[in-house]
């Protein structure tokens, strides 16, 4: 392996090696401080999640979710675009599959129905990314304030939508549930998934991991979109139209967010319920970050962060599931810190160089 | 009469936690540093006050305590951004979600409780016992002040200009011999203890802590800043009018005017509005978001 190989890849994978363990060491603190032994508490965690057939079913259930989530935001970092709204794009895409489902007739097959009311997701998600997208291109204004601000406009959005117009069911938040529009459970096929949320929707993940990394890595499209992400204006004076590329960008991973909708609403609840999204999309920041933009370490990423808060739920009983969440955040902001410290580390290690011997006069 | 005096007290409630939190942001983004982290320092403010004033059964050491929350995550913010040079927008996503859940994670370790801390100590007498009684809360009046002091700070002191040179153009700033660290470490650690006040005020106001208690404020705090382009008076003024909207939408509320969903959406729209530049372009602080220097 060459010099060039091994500092990319120490770059890639040291960072992430340091932040497993500080939040490893950050959750022994919070285990003692609880009183528990860490030893006992992390082995629940993993015997609640990859230790049974139920458990890794909701970790591989809640992966689904943040796989699209993570992708959204890593497309659109690739592009030099932090997108903060997934957790919007993914509630509207729900919304829309949810409201499709119920619009079509009932006894339409689900050959059918199913493509269309991931279509209606996609477009849902493509929607409010958009909005963002346009604002950046036209106007200017900074993606990230104006994600954060959609977000907050289209859940209030939702909110009235189910609440005051008369969708919900009474006395709840959520639709009716439709039965044309439901992608079947793992557990109808692997009997040992029972009881599970996991669900079909986990080929369309896998599916759109590979049609996303052929569409950054492989297309004339991603060649452009990752130019305009490293820098705008050389790409500018490429000839590439970068506010084209940054309207794209948004509609394409508001898109892939709204089309991890389909996990809870076709799914696993066969409804749209107000607030399902629950903070995948803010996890997706995390995921795409851990996956280093990279959609198969998205992947990855998204495997770890469903361990983990599934984990949350096995070690319940002893230490309050809570800590994941400050374990998730210790993560984060422990790679977000030692990305730059690394690189500059790696950089700043002298090159060992063979000098030739002076030549004896 | 009566109503619109109440529609005003009500509205100044509403608008301290937004002061506090958006001095904060005035303060930090001046600097150079995004603020999307007043929502987590608000939340640290309000558990620590909380905590303080569980333990001594004094309001004013929940103050001091809120205060030390706040600072303290600032201190790491700036250490992750400006030391580390981490970026910005996820140092502060990690930071929310890190108090979210340490307050969570706390909440059930001092008070064996999911949802709220027992009863403190706190300001005023009950929850709306009348409107003069909001007078007795003494952070009802440092909210008021906090943005004209903040202005006077930033226009007027030593501290301000090179605050705003390190924000604009830290090249020049470190040319004439100004730590651009220095001056930033100290805004963030400011603004952290500044919206944490917010989280104290919202805490002692209702005399405990319930869990997510800031509920989206400080990023509705952060909406003041952009909307009011950065400077005290102008944000400040965009905290009134927010908390104004929220005011009269408590006050109609049933009478079926405009659904509660969409008078929450108004900061947020009129936020996107401005960044769009259809009245008068926010440009933000030239360096926002660049930690070299």
């Amino acid at each position: 392996m060459n010099v060039m190989t091994r500092t990319a890849l120490e770059e890639g994978v040291l960072p992430t090696l340091t932040a497993l363990l500080v939040a490893l060491v950050a959750g022994d603190l919070l285990i003692l401080s609880y009183g528990q032994a860490p030893g006992e508490v992390w082995r629940l965690m993993l015997s609640g999640t990859w230790g049974n057939a139920y458990g890794i079913g909701q970790v591989l259930y809640k992966a689904t979710t943040l796989v699209f989530t993570g992708l959204s935001v890593a497309i659109g970092l690739r592009a030099g675009l932090f997108n903060i709204g997934a957790e919007s794009q993914l509630a509207a895409g729900g919304f829309c599959a949810g409201a499709l489902g119920l619009l079509l007739p009932a006894g339409i097959t689900p050959w059918l129905a199913i493509p269309m009311c991931l279509l209606a997701a996609m477009i849902g998600g493509a929607l409010v990314g958009f909005i963002p997208g346009v604002l950046r291109a036209r106007f200017g204004a900074h993606e990230v304030i104006a994600t954060i601000m959609l977000n907050f406009i289209v859940l209030a959005f939702l909110n009235w939508a189910i609440s005051a117009t008369g969708l919900a069911v009474k006395e709840t938040l959520h639709t009716p549930a439709v039965a044309s529009s439901a992608i079947p459970r793992l557990a109808a096929y692997v009997p040992m998934f029972h009881g599970s949320a996991a669900n079909g929707t986990i080929l369309v993940a896998l599916l759109t991991v590979v049609i996303v990394a052929w569409l950054l890595f492989r297309s004339r499209f991603g060649f452009e979109l990752r130019a305009v992400g490293l820098q705008p204006l050389a790409a500018e004076s490429a000839g590439i139209r970068v506010p084209r590329i940054w309207i794209t960008a948004m509609v394409l991973g508001g898109a892939v967010a709204g089309l991890g909708g389909a996990n809870f609403v076709l799914g696993y609840k066969n409804y749209f319920e107000d607030g399902f999204s629950g903070g995948a999309g803010f996890l997706g920041i995390a995921v795409a970050l851990v996956g280093r933009n990279n959609p198969f370490g998205v992947l990855l990423a998204a495997l770890f962060f469903a361990t983990l808060s599934q984990g949350g739920l096995a070690i319940h009983a002893l230490v309050p599931k809570q800590m994941v969440e400050v374990l998730e955040g210790i993560v984060i902001l422990a790679v977000a810190v030692s990305v730059p410290e690394v690189r500059r580390l790696l950089r700043a290690r002298p090159v060992k160089t063979v000098v030739a011997a002076p030549v004896q006069a | 009469m009566k109503t619109t005096l109440l529609l005003l007290l009500q509205t100044l409630r509403i608008a301290i936690p937004y002061l506090f939190a958006a001095s904060g942001g005035v303060l930090a983004e001046r600097a150079g540093i995004v603020s999307l982290t007043l929502e987590g320092f608000m939340l640290s403010g309000a558990f620590c006050a909380t905590l303080g004033s569980f333990y001594f059964d004094s309001p004013w050491v929940g103050v001091l305590f809120g205060l030390l929350g706040g600072a303290a995550f600032g201190a790491l913010h700036a250490v992750a951004t400006i030391r580390f040079k981490a970026d910005q927008i996820v140092s502060a996503v990690a930071i929310n979600l890190m108090v979210v859940g340490l307050t969570r994670f706390f909440l059930r370790l001092a008070f064996d409780s999911s949802s709220n801390s027992p009863r403190v100590a706190g300001f005023g007498s009950d929850g709306n016992a009348g409107m003069l009684a909001t007078f007795e809360n003494p952070l009802i009046w440092l909210g008021i002040v906090v943005m004209p002091a903040l202005a006077w700070v930033i226009s007027r002191t030593r501290f301000g200009l090179r605050v705003r040179a390190v924000g604009e153009k830290p090249e020049a700033a470190t040319t004439l011999g100004v730590s651009v660290n220095r001056i930033r470490y100290g805004a963030v650690i400011a603004s952290g203890a500044l919206a944490a006040l917010g989280g104290c005020y919202l805490a002692l106001d209702q005399h405990q802590f319930t869990d997510q208690m800031t509920a989206g404020r400080g990023f509705i705090a952060l909406a003041a800043v952009i909307f009011g382009r950065w400077t005290p008076v102008r944000a400040g003024i965009a905290c009134l009018l927010f908390a104004f909207a929220e005011a009269i939408q408590i006050q109609v509320q049933g009478a079926g005017v405009l659904p509660s969903q969409f008078v929450s959406m108004i900061p947020y729209v009129l936020t996107l509005v401005a960044l769009a530049g259809v009245v008068g372009r926010a440009v933000p602080p030239a360096a926002l978001g660049r930690a070299e220097g």
